[in-house]
């Protein structure tokens, strides 16, 4: 597998590096380098290659994600987003369904947006409220949803909706084509970090598609959506992991040069403890994510592991990154070096796919019921 | 149309390269090696065209080992079988032998277009193209940053000059060698990369391609590295201090040394 790692590599120093600064900048939604990336197979890689993925396993594929998001975040979450838009028809969906559409989405031309958030259902998630109403040989989709990345931008949904009140029970998934009638994009939201990444609330209004855009049964949505879930946020948790290590390479290189009291500043143990601490916490992370990996790829449980790699490892990036400003001083602080970028986005991982509070939720289930 | 696409694997551009005292000649084993960058929009032209006209390209190094790395590289973006010139007697071979070796091995080949990068970031010399050509009795179309060949016979290209461009056009087999900006040269795709495990690289020795020894090497090359030595250390720049005249004194010094 070093070879997809060689090439994502390629990919990631001269697809990534060159850009990230400007578009973090100036807000712009990078998708050229989606389309780079799926011609080079990356939109598919963990799903089988009956439709059209390269079939690596997890351990493999969140390598890749960690690799991406050493040099840009918003890159490497799209990856995981899109791979986890993917997940409900991939597990969930018949072999027609599959072979009708997961080849064009697994094929790197195309982007997908998992919508599950409602603004009044974030951590209850089985709150949500959007309906879908079945009509003949169609269902009927409206509601709002919230904070969903690539949100008008992408060219399809998966979209968790209420078939009938039972909160859990209730709940079903389907697959909403970007062009829909009916289905349009807020102004994206403002955000404090990954500004080059598009969060939009997602409008359903009236959208119309047939009963065989469902994906699973009628009632299985709130399952799906959970799975898939597990699976990303394996993916979230080495995205952090590439973050916290991108953060340690600038701040190792700038010790190294930056000279006070006549000596570089990584020759004081003050500075010197904090690299060893940041590098052992990333260290420690990456073991983690791949523990939980090697579970999954063996057909072991990793549920609770999978919530153990994202609530140490984001919390590990946010406290490396914040070390990262620490170690570069007022240079860590502006814009001349990408570590505060790389601080205000660290956070927004710890808020993601499950709060890092409903991470200790899930293990601390499992752990006593 | 058969095309051949000629790459050779040099160090990395961005490395530090040094030379080894004993031989003169590059340590290509201190440094990473890379596909010579130009050769990349070759294997891109070169593909683009089989594409186009539903042909075949053969992609060949003359190099060491580790020159497979590049072969391979080439097949993963997907050209077809790789051939790889491989004799420790060609350590150290000039523009003059590396073009014999190379036309010897597509010499009866059948290929309607050898294309090459016009320059290796390593050697810069830009000759092996022509020279090639010359032995080959093929007629050249060189330094094109556009070809159009349909596979008809006939191919056309427009060769870059200091002013702009000729258009030229010559009939197939013919040599090309191709500048930076004729295409933007694709990246392999994971599933190019397993596929190109199991396509097809011949490997030739001099034996095999009926090449003397006695003609290639560093004993047979036309020219000689006698010595060498580090660059000079950058001389410090001259200072212009600013005391409200700061202009004139520039002026005043770029027209001592004739810029102006
Ligand atoms: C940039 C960005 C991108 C996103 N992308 C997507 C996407 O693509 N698709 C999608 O569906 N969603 C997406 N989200 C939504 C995200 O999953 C939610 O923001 C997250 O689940 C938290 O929900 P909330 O914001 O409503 O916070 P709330 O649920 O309101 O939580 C507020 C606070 O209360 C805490 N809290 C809540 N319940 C408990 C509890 N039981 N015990 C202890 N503490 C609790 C939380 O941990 C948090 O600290 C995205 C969010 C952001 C910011």
């Amino acid at each position: 597998m070093n070879d997809l790692l060689d090439l994502t590599d390629e990919l990631a120093r001269r697809e990534l590096a060159p850009r990230v600064d400007e578009y973090e900048r100036e807000g712009r939604f990078p998708r050229e380098v989606f389309t780079v990336l799926g011609g080079a197979g990356l939109l598919g890689l963990p799903y089988p290659q009956r439709w059209g993925g390269a079939e690596v396993g997890y351990t493999d594929y969140l390598q890749v994600l960690e690799i991406l998001a050493r040099r840009w975040l918003t890159v490497a979450l799209g990856v995981s987003v899109h791979t986890l838009s993917c997940h409900a028809l991939a597990t969930a969906g018949t072999d027609e369904q599959r072979d009708a559409w997961l080849p064009d989405m697994l094929g790197g031309g195309l982007l997908g947006a998992y919508c599950l958030s409602e603004t009044q259902s974030g951590s209850d998630a089985a709150g949500l409220r959007t309906t879908a109403t079945r009509e003949g040989d169609e269902y009927v989709l409206n509601g709002t949803k919230a904070w969903i990345t690539h949100g008008g931008v992408a060219d399809f949904y998966t979209v968790m909706t209420r078939t009938s009140p039972d909160r859990t029970a209730g709940i079903t998934a389907f697959l909403v084509p970007g062009g829909t009638t009916g289905l349009s994009s807020a102004t994206p939201e403002r955000k404090m970090g990954m500004r080059g990444s598009v969060t939009a609330q997602v409008m359903l209004d009236d959208v119309r598609v047939p009963a065989d855009r469902r994906l699973g049964e009628e009632g299985s949505g709130f399952r799906i959506a959970l799975n898939a879930l597990d699976s990303g946020r394996l993916g979230i948790a080495a995205c952090a992991v590439g973050l916290a290590q991108g953060a340690l390479d600038v701040a190792v290189d700038y010790a190294r040069q930056r000279e006070q009291f006549g000596s570089p500043i990584a020759s004081f143990q003050g500075v010197s403890f904090t690299l060893a601490d940041m590098a052992t916490g990333i260290a420690a992370g990456r073991a983690l994510y791949l523990d939980a990996a090697r579970r999954r790829d063996s057909g072991e449980p990793f549920s609770t592991q999978a919530a153990m790699a994202k609530l140490f490892c984001t919390d590990m990036a946010m406290a490396v990154t914040t070390s990262a400003v620490q170690v570069l001083g007022g240079a860590g602080y502006v814009e001349d070096y990408p570590v505060e970028r790389y601080m205000r986005e660290a956070k927004v991982l710890q808020i993601v796919e499950g709060t890092n509070e409903i991470q200790r939720l899930v293990i601390g289930r499992a752990l006593t019921q | 149309m058969k095309i051949v696409v000629c790459v050779k694997q040099v160090p990395d551009t961005w490395s530090e390269k040094k030379l080894d005292p004993a031989t003169k000649t590059l340590d290509r084993a201190s440094v990473d090696g890379v596909m010579n960058e130009l050769d990349e929009y070759a294997v891109e032209e070169a593909l683009k065209i089989a594409e186009a006209t539903s042909g075949e390209v053969v992609v060949l190094s003359m190099g060491p080992e580790q020159s497979t790395e590049t072969i391979r590289k080439a097949l993963s973006m997907g050209a077809d079988a790789g051939i790889h010139i491989l004799d420790d007697g060609l350590a150290g071979s000039d523009a003059v032998a590396t073009s014999l070796a190379i036309a010897k091995v597509i010499e009866g080949r059948g290929a309607d277009l050898v294309i090459f990068g016009s320059e290796s970031t390593d050697a810069r010399m830009s000759v092996v193209p022509a020279m090639v050509a010359e032995r080959l009795g093929l007629p050249q179309l060189t330094f094109a940053n556009k070809v159009e060949a349909p596979g008809d016979g006939t191919v056309k290209a427009h060769r870059l000059t200091d002013y702009g461009y000729d258009v030229v056009e010559a009939s197939t087999p013919a040599v090309i060698s191709v500048v930076e900006k004729i295409n933007e040269p694709r990246y392999p795709s994971f599933k190019g990369i397993m596929a190109a495990k199991k396509k097809p690289v011949e490997t030739i020795s001099l034996a095999d391609a009926g090449i003397e020894s006695a003609s290639v090497g560093l004993g047979a090359a036309w020219s000689e590295v006698a010595e060498f030595a580090d660059a000079p250390a950058r001389a410090a720049g001259t200072i212009v201090t600013d005391e409200g005249d700061g202009g004139t004194k520039i002026a005043d010094y770029l027209s001592e040394q004739k810029f102006i």
